[in-house]
């Protein structure tokens, strides 16, 4: 029996249990020995100019090596000359609170923080523009040479919003998807190092050979004076795609003066200074007949992207091309205008654009329901694209791959029981007690490996001890890619996981690859580790025909035992070693580059049970029953876990999490004791149900499973909130649907009747 | 000024800074840096540690406040030879860590929450770690594996007894990690 699809326990675990993982911070290596301290000088104020810098004093104060400004940045390649372009250090003017304008290295990090408050720097406040309705005006504009504040717009579809002249019922509705944070465990933090013309970088980056690219256009290097290497990374979920410019100027500020240097952010810089994600404000308008067929939907999208372009226009662009959801509109639009604020930038954020219009369609979805007085899952189960409909071509452009999405609501409708829940909640309307049950549904598909055709890497070896390794160009930071791969390898070889060692993360060592983001790493990382192993297994076969004088037909691999013979003589019986020994110096070498045809779709559906307390507004998630359908699953372990987490993920959104600024643009969250990141205490155990639609646009049938949980949790549970209370009026909740928004909504709907 | 800190059974003394934190003692004057730092504000729980016995936020003890006393990181759980300690094999069978950032925090408070209530509820285990941040599972196999690892038996908040090595292959196949 194959290992695939089996519960394989992980083998990163003993070492992350006992040592703990060799993280950016717990580099202990000879070449750091002796390295300063970077502590960043960030932006006090939203929007101002910088009319002065004065380093004296902090360069009087114990310990200080150096400090530098955007003035002493002269060695750089001269700035690019495209509109809105962002600067390693801040020049003449900031455009968000925490962007950085000096580095103060000291030979001890304790003596960095008191050296920087020496930094004095001049402002003269501009008027921060925070609400995105000031910045579509452009009274202020954040770039001068802008024209306006726009990075970009689009649209799609063939869903004018003005089309909507058959439909019986018209919902609409302004939405805020609100911004959040994406709190890895671990902040950013890289160790930089300048000796013999050639610079190393250890960063915690979800992307190794990505950040020597951007390395080398930030400090006009060639890439063989650059290695980048990735130790463990403590979480990255999208914010760890980029390489953000407090790690560029690491980079240059080790290569500027000539010794090594190491950077841990606190958590108050990273809540204020890595990116954040979501951030949109939508309309939603939806139509169709009385009976419910839905004939047309339009999605408009104003997407914050902060202070910087980054990639606010990217992830609003994803959201057009998802908006149509699940569904089999006869008409679906979707159009953005992407604009800067005086804000912490917008990038990646588990799912990045794809939660956005997930959470707009089935909230629009949940009001036509309310509106024409039907069951919200019936409603659903009549309008999804039927699953004879495959390859399927949305109005706004996305080919779904393969799918049910029928199958998977009924499947979480019975795992849940459905009716039973409506039952009881009907039960509690009537005894009218303060605590009412919502009951919340989402369907969802969304996009995975959207850039496969970019591919992966995969260099497989085995040696003529018999044991195998791995070179990938996927990028791990938790998900589980060297208990993955090894299974792949063992599965193909025979060759046992204990046996199989999985390398990533250093350019000298993996110079091609192309990273850990888009639920890309197994579909197109792993198919390409795949592909390696049925390589070395012909090459294999060929040398073992040649040296016993077989025919290659006859020759078989017991995958249980990783021995080959001709078939029905166990004399001929040899191992991987002896055939390997033979095979040339390094053994069998195989280096592939999968690249995937297209993307693939994921899909599921989601049930949240909530209970809602009417007098005090508090929202409590009691259920969570999920299909999470990522086609042929490898390790349930690993896919669970992915699936938790990216609920939990969701859930937070839905109930607890959001970023916020005062109307100067001071953050206001810039903490964990402000910033309600979830915790344990307002989370059931998630209740997931297996359903698993192969792909067939590569070859182990798999699609992402990285961010599927979040996309679906959100409006599942956002909806189950505003049903809990709907039967008292309430049309809409915006999320958070924190106490005080409940209940000022309870309090409204009141008030209106 | 001096402190001497016994660190996973190992007395450390050294002449820091007044204002250090018990948890750059541990990391950068013991060299043990498996804790880890993940907020400011005592609000993440990466950093748990015991001392004297107690689970703490090392990022809020001054090393001064812990001179004499004695302290556990996860370094010092697992035997001799490598045995895992209870809630190190209850965390791995039942697949409570991703990325691993938590888990060092996330372990010693789990010890420190069995030691209390020997058999705890599911909510009084995510009661208990709400100190403790996890961004990788959702919580779900986190408090799964403080479960088992309380249906296993009593926990010491020290290294386990030497006993028969776990040197064998990794566990493959079917092995229930739910």
């Amino acid at each position: 029996m194959s290992i695939l699809g089996t519960r394989v326990v992980r083998t990163e675990d003993p070492r992350l249990l006992t040592a703990g993982g060799i993280y950016v911070d717990d580099l202990r290596l000879p070449e750091l020995a002796g390295a300063a301290r970077v502590t960043f000088v960030r932006s006090p104020l939203a929007h101002a100019l910088i009319t002065g810098i004065d380093v004296s004093a902090a360069l009087e104060a114990p310990g200080v090596v150096a400090v530098l400004t955007a003035r002493d940045a002269g060695d750089l390649p001269p700035a690019s000359t495209r509109p809105m372009t962002e600067p390693l250090l801040a020049g003449d003017r900031v455009r968000f609170v925490g962007e950085p304008v000096a580095l103060v290295l000291t030979d001890h990090a304790y003596q960095g923080e008191d050296a920087a408050e020496l930094v004095s720097v001049d402002y003269e406040p501009l008027t921060p523009v925070v609400d995105l309705s000031d910045s579509l005006a452009g009274g202020t504009l954040l770039f001068p040479d802008a024209e306006s504040n726009l990075v970009a717009t689009g649209s799609g579809g063939n869903g004018d919003p003005a089309k909507f002249d058959d439909c019986e019922v018209i919902v609409e509705q302004a939405i805020v998807n609100q911004r959040v944070a994406p709190v890895p465990l671990e902040v950013r933090g890289a160790a930089a190092r300048w000796a013999d013309g050639r610079l190393t970088l250890w960063a915690s980056t979800q992307n190794a050979q990505l950040t020597r690219g951007a390395v080398a256009e930030a400090l006009g290097l060639d890439f063989p004076a650059i290695r980048v290497i990735t130790p463990d990374v403590g979480g990255g979920f999208g914010a760890k795609i980029a390489t953000d410019r407090d790690v560029l100027a690491v980079a240059w500020a080790a290569k500027h003066v000539g010794r090594a240097l190491r950077w841990a952010e606190t958590r108050n810089e990273n809540l204020m200074a890595m990116v954040h994600g979501r951030a949109q404000q939508q309309v939603i308008k939806i139509g169709g007949t009385r009976d419910g067929r839905i004939l047309a939907y339009h999605l408009d999208i104003v997407q914050d992207c902060g202070g910087y372009p980054r990639a606010g226009g990217f992830l609003a662009s994803l959201t057009q091309l998802m908006a149509s959801g699940v569904y089999d509109l006869p008409r679906a639009g979707a159009q953005f205008r992407a604009v800067v604020t005086n804000t912490t930038p917008i990038a990646a954020y588990r799912g990045a654009g794809r939660p956005e219009a997930a959470a707009a369609i089935e909230r629009a979805v949940d009001m036509f329901a309310a509106e024409i007085g039907m069951d919200p899952a019936d409603l659903r189960r009549r309008n999804v694209v039927p699953p004879e409909a495959f390859p399927y071509t949305t109005a706004t452009g996305a080919t779904y791959d393969t799918g049910d999405y029928a199958q998977a609501l009924d499947l979480v409708l019975a795992a849940a029981g459905y009716q039973d829940l409506r039952a009881a909640q009907a039960r509690r309307r009537e005894a009218g007690g303060p605590a009412q049950l919502g009951i919340g549904l989402s369907c969802y598909v969304e996009i995975t490996a959207a850039d496969g055709r970019q591919g992966e890497t995969a260099r497989l070896i085995v040696d003529d001890a018999g044991a195998a390794t791995v070179h990938t160009g996927s990028s791990a930071h938790g998900q589980g890619h060297e208990t993955a791969f090894a299974m792949l390898v063992q599965a193909e070889l025979g060759i046992p996981m204990d046996r199989v060692t999985v390398l990533h993360g250093d350019t000298d060592m993996i110079p091609k690859g192309i990273g850990t983001y888009g639920s890309r790493s197994l579909q197109l990382g792993g198919t390409a580790v795949h592909q390696a192993a049925v390589d070395v297994k012909g090459q294999a076969r060929k040398l073992a025909a040649d040296m016993i004088e077989a025919s290659e037909a006859d020759l078989v691999l017991d995958t249980a035992t990783g021995t080959w013979q001709v078939r029905g003589d166990p004399e001929t019986r040899m191992s991987w070693a002896q055939l390997a020994g033979q095979a040339g110096p390094a053994g069998f070498v195989s280096d592939v580059e999968f690249k995937a045809a297209q993307a693939t779709f994921p899909f599921g559906a989601h049930l949240a049970l909530v209970e809602v307390d009417v007098e005090t507004g508090k929202a409590s998630l009691l259920r969570h029953v999920t299909v999470d359908d990522a086609g042929t699953i490898l390790n349930p372990v690993l896919a669970e876990g992915q699936r938790h987490g990216g609920i939990a993920q969701g859930v937070a959104q839905a109930l607890l999490e959001e970023v916020l600024y005062d109307a100067d643009g001071n953050p206001l969250t810039n903490t964990l004791a402000a910033y309600a990141a979830i915790t344990a205490t307002e989370l059931p155990f998630f209740e997931l149900v297996s359903m698993e639609t192969p792909t067939t646009v590569n070859p182990l049938g798999a699609k992402g499973i990285g961010e599927a949980g979040t996309i679906g949790a959100t409006p599942a549970v956002q909806n189950a909130v505003i049903d809990a209370v709907a039967h008292l009026g309430v049309r809409h909740i915006e999320m958070p649907t924190t106490p005080e928004r409940v209940w000022a909504a309870i309090s409204e709907a009141r008030a209106s009747q | 000024m001096k402190v001497t800190v016994t660190v996973n059974g190992e007395p450390v003394t050294a002449d820091v800074e007044d204002r250090t934190l018990l948890v750059h003692y541990v990391r950068d004057v013991a060299g043990l840096t498996a804790t880890n730092i993940g907020c400011d504000t005592t609000s993440c729980g990466a950093c748990t540690v015991l001392l004297d016995g107690e689970s703490v936020k090392s990022c809020t003890i001054l090393a001064a406040q812990a001179d004499g006393g004695e302290v556990v990181t996860v370094e010092g759980l697992a035997g001799a030879g490598g045995e895992l300690h209870p809630m190190q094999s209850a965390f791995r069978a039942e697949h409570g860590l991703q990325c691993g950032f938590c888990t060092p925090g996330m372990v010693m408070a789990a010890i420190s929450l069995l030691r209390e209530n020997p058999a705890p509820t599911e909510a009084q285990v995510r009661a208990g770690l709400e100190g403790n941040l996890c961004r990788c599972t959702g919580y779900h196999n986190i408090v799964r594996a403080v479960l088992a690892a309380a249906e296993a038996g009593p926990v010491e908040a020290g290294p386990v007894e030497a006993g028969p090595v776990e040197t064998g292959p990794v566990e493959t196949g079917t092995e229930a990690a739910r």
